[in-house]
């Protein structure tokens, strides 16, 4: 539990150290504006609004949405392609590390309450969601409902993504008088979503990537192909069944260490009496079960 | 299903399909990004990141 509790203190240290870089333009936060330097052709991993003061670097997803929606090109293969390789090399891990929405979440959750809920009836059938929400939000609306000149809008963010809300739009509304002059409906509308995302972050753990994450979604498909894989070594594991009872994603780690939901948190493993589960680009057998007779031959030949 | 499963587990677990099946994703990336890079997607994406987002900050 100790362990677990170290993994967490880890993972909480690499998320902030990168949401503060790739958030580091100080001056944005000052003055209540945004960076318009040319490290904005790049996208950063995670989920990280543009219209941040801070951010350095593009959303994949605002990305996508805004090539796919061009008059121009109705194929994003820029952002595509940076999301398959993200994705065939780390898969969620992104989700887990490198992602700052994902860090609020995890700091919500935090905030003691009464009944936390691990899972629900429903529960299943609401990750499909956020499938649905990347095909319709993303894709085909922001792709055939265009304008009169030809290009389309950023649907997702325009009325789901509550991260542009925290991130971009409360800030900037906040320095800026001129948005404050033209808030209305649709500001009221996201502020309500963030507002509920809030405070079931608090009871349910990560309810925004669990349920609504296009960008989770995506890089979903790729946990059980990419370089970075998590496995389990049958002859070591004596299904005690911690890693499931301990994962905040509800997946049964022993069975599918490579599922869809996994965002690589690491818990299962650190919780893992036997080192039976193992993470990395090349998965070795592990060496802290002496025993288990055929893990220690195999340690022997290490 | 079961048994298409269990092949399509055997094939990504296996020592080829562990290391080339994500290579070759990563190699059709990687054309996907230049190709994208060079027929102008990137300022496309520069040109939306660069001003404030109406949409994204729940105005527009």
């Amino acid at each position: 539990m100790a362990k677990a509790k170290n993994n967490n203190k880890v993972r909480l240290s690499v998320q902030a150290v990168w949401a503060a870089v790739t958030n580091s333009y100080v001056i944005g936060f000052i003055q209540g504006k945004i960076y318009k330097g040319s490290l904005k052709n790049l996208c950063v991993p995670g989920l990280n609004c543009y219209s941040c003061p801070g951010a350095l670097g593009s959303c994949p997803i605002g990305a996508l949405q805004s090539v796919l929606g061009s008059r121009g090109f109705k194929f994003a293969f820029y952002i595509v392609g940076f999301l398959m390789l993200v994705g065939a090399i780390c898969g969620r891990f992104i989700c887990g590390f490198l992602c700052p929405f994902g860090l609020i979440q995890d700091l919500l959750h935090k905030i003691p309450f009464p009944k936390k809920i691990k899972m629900f009836k429903g529960d299943k059938l609401l990750r499909i969601l956020k499938y649905i929400i990347l095909l319709v939000f993303v894709i085909i609306l922001p792709m055939f409902f265009v304008d009169i000149s030809g290009n389309g809008t950023p649907y997702f963010c325009k009325l789901i993504c509550p991260a542009g809300t925290l991130e971009g739009g409360i800030p900037l509304v906040i320095m800026d008088k001129m948005l404050q002059s033209i808030i209305g409906f649709l500001y009221t509308w996201k502020l309500v979503i963030l507002g509920i995302i809030i405070f079931l972050s608090i009871i349910i753990y990560r309810p925004f990537c669990k349920y609504i994450c296009p960008l989770g979604a995506i890089y979903s498909i790729f946990n059980p192909i990419s370089f970075y894989r998590y496995k389990v070594d049958k002859n070591a594991c004596i299904n005690c069944g911690k890693c499931s009872e301990n994962c905040k994603m509800g997946i049964k780690p022993n069975i599918n260490p490579n599922a869809l939901e996994c965002i690589r948190c690491g818990d299962c493993k650190k919780i893992c009496p036997t080192g039976a589960i193992t993470s990395g680009f090349k998965n070795k057998p592990s060496c802290k079960n002496k025993d288990v007779k055929h893990e220690k031959d195999k340690c022997g030949k290490l | 299903m079961n048994c298409s499963n269990n092949l399509f587990s055997k094939i990504l677990n296996n020592n080829i399909g562990r290391y080339l099946i994500p290579a070759a994703v990563c190699i059709i990336a990687i054309v996907f990004i230049i190709f994208g890079f060079i027929r102008g997607e990137a300022g496309i994406v520069l040109k939306k990141a660069v001003n404030i987002c109406l949409e994204c900050i729940g105005i527009g």
